[in-house]
């Protein structure tokens, strides 16, 4: 059984059609794309799946388990977690306070034993700070844990959030658009990472991304949509060789690059 | 945005010197030692004092607890409260009728006050936070004034005249009915006050509130159940609002809805604010300008609530951080 | 049928404060406390004006309509002074703020009439006959009949307004997506201004009615009708002009039934608006014309 199976999932705002009857799995430690062109829905796919959108029709099954009318929060803690396309960063905050919000749904302090500070309560405090140190180190951001989300450079607030993402300890991760706003150098450095994520963390990863080199490299799948419709699944070759998404893409890949 | 960063940078004039305190404070020994030498000042006031200075500070302590609850809601869940004094009349009303008409122990009274919030809160928060968090604003001042205009209708309550005869708290065998016990008593609750509102901003819990502030939909991506984390705020807020209320009505003995007006409410909040939502020194600071100033500035009487109606203004547009100063930035190092 | 009449007269005053309350959420998001103010406001100049003219033109029905459009006015000014000073400056900042902004606004306008007016009822005198004449079995004045005319007049105008004009279609616009009619070229902030001037102007209109309805006005009559107003516009779906006329109609006839019920006498009639909206919140937030829309992320 796939890990993520998506059935004739559909979107409509009023008489816009945002995702048409998409239909797609994702198996269990495998890394996935999803391109298309510039409002072609891939992030209201992604809004859908985590519970900000509420479809319209169709299923969304995760581990077997539906998806359809469940809030965010618990989507979660289901085991899917997810980045923003434009950072969302608590941006007042410092960076381990950031990352440590990821553990909130793995823990359960409340009232009592937080004003009492019993035993428990502190252990796991300790556990969070832990976890989240562990999710910064890899990413590598532990230096500059102190350092308050706003004030730091737009590639490190891209890791701050792929690390609070991991905090949550998922099964998997969406990513949407990873990539974008990086320079070559951390591009090279987010593939590395995103294979360490899926090699040594066991994470299953689906990601939006424009840029097309990242794509072909990192993923072993891709699904191409267009006007919220799939138009052509299946490895770098033989997407780049399907004559629909050329067409899809024809004339739009110059404005992309330089966007 | 450039706007209102212009206009943030209105400087405050202690700005400086506090500064300077901070930087102070931050060796943790000065810190203690202060603390230390404040409490023992307080503890040693009533012997040194009239009863009217007494009396006050009663009042500023009593505001502290208050406000420190309502800090919960506005500080920090970023809750607008419009209707505190309701809550805070659910605890004196519970206390007074069960103390009053049943003949019930002061101290038996309490668990029955914060039942009685706790079940208020849930049946106006519910509902409301489900749907957003600024709706509450308008239901709450709603509620404030139907409550109020319940305990006027009903009998129990005593209508308009209100509840006369409530019993004195006896504690290890004496009767608390100085105003020095009282002052002990306030000030002990106002510690404690305090002491709950640091554990609860160091916490997960804290911590959650200050997320669903900072970005609502980011925080519900990683895991936080925004509605129940706040409707946890209205309601532990809502119970120290209560227990508050008991208290009170154990210190005047006999109380009427006039001690549960819109402009209780407001007042509460204006302490809130103007020191500093958030912030417990701030909250501190707040209550004893919101206290003090009537009674140093008579002379302002009928232009009181004009004047904090100004002054809530200026706050909010110059200044929306509160007097008290957000902490430095922190430096790189640990 | 007494009471139907009674229900929609009333119900007409609370559309209108709703209508104001409605639009200027659904532009800016904000709960505008102050509203009830404004109509309150409204009310007061409203008798200032006819204290001025009475002793030249009388205070009929000339005098009070010649009034009630030169307080619209001024009052739609006063709103749009308002917007400029305290809220637009705080668009950007965090919902809590503008929030206790607001109440800081309402605070001040309430405490300044309650000095000014030494927190006394005064009386909203007018020289209209008072006679009464039967329709049916419904008993009517000449005033009632004019202000109920005049109330559904308004709210018609308002409904063209918004439909038909380019101000209307912008005003919908903005509510939808701020960010984008920026950029479409649409004047944001002289769209929002009008809002707050249509809006506070028909507020002022529903004060000066009901200080003819009622003979009285006070400082305080802004507070429970903002209420009412927000419990109209929540019961016809916030931000839904229509919504609000027809939620303002709803409570009115509500109240006037509801009091008739046994044991709830009139003393219960505002505690049993606000059970209502309760009810309501729970059982139908989204309104009796709104839909549920996921929000733009
Ligand atoms: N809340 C909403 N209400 C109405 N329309 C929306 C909403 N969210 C998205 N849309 C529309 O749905 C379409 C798909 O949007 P989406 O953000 O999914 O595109 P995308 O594929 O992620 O594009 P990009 O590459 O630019 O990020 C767009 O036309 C967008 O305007
Ligand atoms: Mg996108």
């Amino acid at each position: 059984m796939a890990l993520l199976e998506i059935k004739d999932l559909t979107l409509r705002f009023g008489g816009l059609c945002a995702v048409n009857e998409l239909s797609l799995e994702i198996e269990e430690g495998s890394i996935r794309s999803l391109i298309g062109p510039n409002g072609a829905g891939k992030t209201c796919v992604f809004n859908c799946l985590t519970g900000f959108y509420k479809p319209s029709g169709g299923e969304m099954l995760f581990q077997g388990q539906s998806l359809v009318n469940r809030k965010p929060h618990l989507i979660t803690f289901m085991g899917m977690a997810r980045t923003f396309q434009n950072l969302r960063l608590f941006k007042e905050m410092t960076v381990l306070e950031n990352v440590m919000s990821g553990m909130h749904c793995r823990t359960k302090a409340a009232f009592l034993t937080t004003v009492l500070r019993t035993r428990g309560q502190q252990r796991e405090e300790k556990q969070i700070r832990d976890v989240a140190e562990e999710c910064l180190e890899f990413v590598g951001m532990l230096d500059k844990k102190h350092y308050i989300a706003k004030n730091l450079p737009y590639g490190d607030q891209r890791k701050v959030e792929w690390a609070r993402a991991l905090a949550t300890q998922p099964k998997l991760l969406l990513l949407d658009e990873p990539a974008a706003g990086l320079n070559s150098d951390e591009k090279a450095r987010l593939i590395q990472l995103i294979r360490r994520i899926r090699d040594e963390r066991n994470i299953t990863i689906f990601l939006i991304e424009h840029d097309m080199g990242l794509v072909m490299k990192v993923s072993e799948k891709i699904f191409v949509i267009d006007y919220g419709v799939k138009i052509a699944e299946g490895t770098a070759q033989e997407v780049r060789d399907n004559p629909r998404v050329v067409e899809a893409y024809l004339g739009k890949e110059e404005e992309e690059e330089t966007a | 945005m450039a706007e209102t960063k212009k206009k943030a940078k209105l400087t405050n004039p202690f700005e400086g010197i506090v500064e300077t305190l901070f930087r102070f404070f931050e060796n943790k020994t000065y810190l203690y030692l202060f603390i230390g030498a404040v409490v023992i000042l307080l503890v040693i006031f009533p012997n040194t004092s009239s009863r009217f200075t007494q009396e006050i500070m009663t009042n500023l302590f009593f505001y502290i607890v208050v406000c420190l609850g309502l800090n919960i809601i506005v500080g920090y869940a970023g809750l607008l409260h419009l209707g505190y004094a309701a809550f805070f009349a659910v605890g004196a009303y519970t206390t007074g009728i069960l103390s009053s008409v049943f003949g019930m122990n002061f101290w038996l009274t309490i668990p029955f006050s914060i039942v009685a919030a706790v079940i208020a809160g849930l049946a106006i928060g519910a509902p409301t936070l489900r749907l957003r968090g600024d709706y509450l604003a308008i239901v709450t001042l709603g509620f404030g004034e139907i409550t109020r205009l319940t305990i006027r209708n009903l009998d129990i309550t005593g209508g308009a005249i209100g509840l006369i005869g409530i019993q004195r708290p006896v504690l290890f065998g004496i009767t608390l009915n100085q105003i020095s016990h009282f002052y002990y008593m306030f000030f002990i609750l106002a510690i404690l006050a305090i002491f709950v509102s640091y554990r609860l901003h160091d916490s997960r819990m804290g911590r959650a509130w200050e997320y669903i502030r900072e970005d609502e939909d980011a925080a519900a991506a990683m895991g936080i159940n925004v509605t129940t984390s706040r409707l946890y705020a209205f309601i532990i807020g809502s119970a120290f609002g209560a227990v508050a209320g008991s208290f009170f009505a154990a210190k005047m003995t006999a109380i009427s809805p006039d001690s549960f007006m819109f402009i209780h409410s407001v007042m509460f909040l204006m302490a809130v604010v103007l020191g500093g939502m958030g912030k417990i020194p701030g909250v501190v600071l707040g209550c004893v300008l919101v206290v003090l100033i009537p009674e140093v500035a008579r002379g302002i009487g009928p232009y009181r609530l004009l004047i904090f109606g100004a002054l809530l203004l200026i706050i909010m547009l110059y200044r929306p951080q509160g007097i008290w100063p957000d902490r430095p930035a922190i430096s790189s190092k640990e | 049928m007494q009471q139907l009449f009674n229900g929609l007269l009333i119900g007409s005053f609370y559309g209108l404060v709703a209508i104001g309350y409605s639009m200027v959420y659904g532009i800016i998001k904000l709960l505008n406390f102050a509203h009830g103010d404004i109509y309150m406001i409204g009310a007061f100049s409203g008798l200032v004006f006819l204290s001025i003219v009475s002793p030249y033109i009388g205070a009929g029905w000339p005098a009070l309509i010649l009034g009630m459009l030169i307080t619209m006015l001024l009052v739609g000014l006063l709103g749009v002074f308002i917007q400029r000073v305290a809220y637009r400056p705080m668009l950007k900042a965090p919902r809590l703020s503008i929030l206790i902004t607001a109440l800081a606004v309402s605070m001040i306008l309430y405490n300044t009439v309650m000095l000014l007016s030494a927190g006394r009822y005064r009386a909203f005198n007018v020289e209209i006959s008072s006679e009464s004449f039967y329709l049916g079995a419904l008993r009517l004045t000449e005033t009632r009949v004019v202000l109920i005319v005049a109330a559904f007049a308004l709210m018609f105008i308002m409904h063209m307004f918004i439909t038909k004009t380019m101000y209307g279609k912008a005003m919908r616009a903005i509510a939808l997506d701020r960010d984008t009619c920026q950029l479409m070229g649409i004047d944001v902030y002289k769209i929002i201004a009008l809002t707050f001037f249509v809006g506070s102007a028909l507020a002022a209109a529903a004060g000066i009615m009901a200080g003819v309805y009622y003979g009285t006005i006070h400082f305080y009559m802004g507070f429970l009708i903002g209420l009412k107003a927000f419990t109209a516009a929540v019961i016809g779906g916030i931000g839904i002009i229509p919504g609000a006329m027809l939620g303002g109609l709803l409570l009115g006839l509500l109240e006037a039934f509801g009091t008739q019920i046994p044991f709830i006498g009139t003393q219960w009639k505002d505690v049993f608006s606000f059970a209502f909206l309760i009810l309501f919140l729970i059982f139908k937030p989204n309104g009796l014309l709104g839909r549920s829309e996921s929000e733009r992320m």
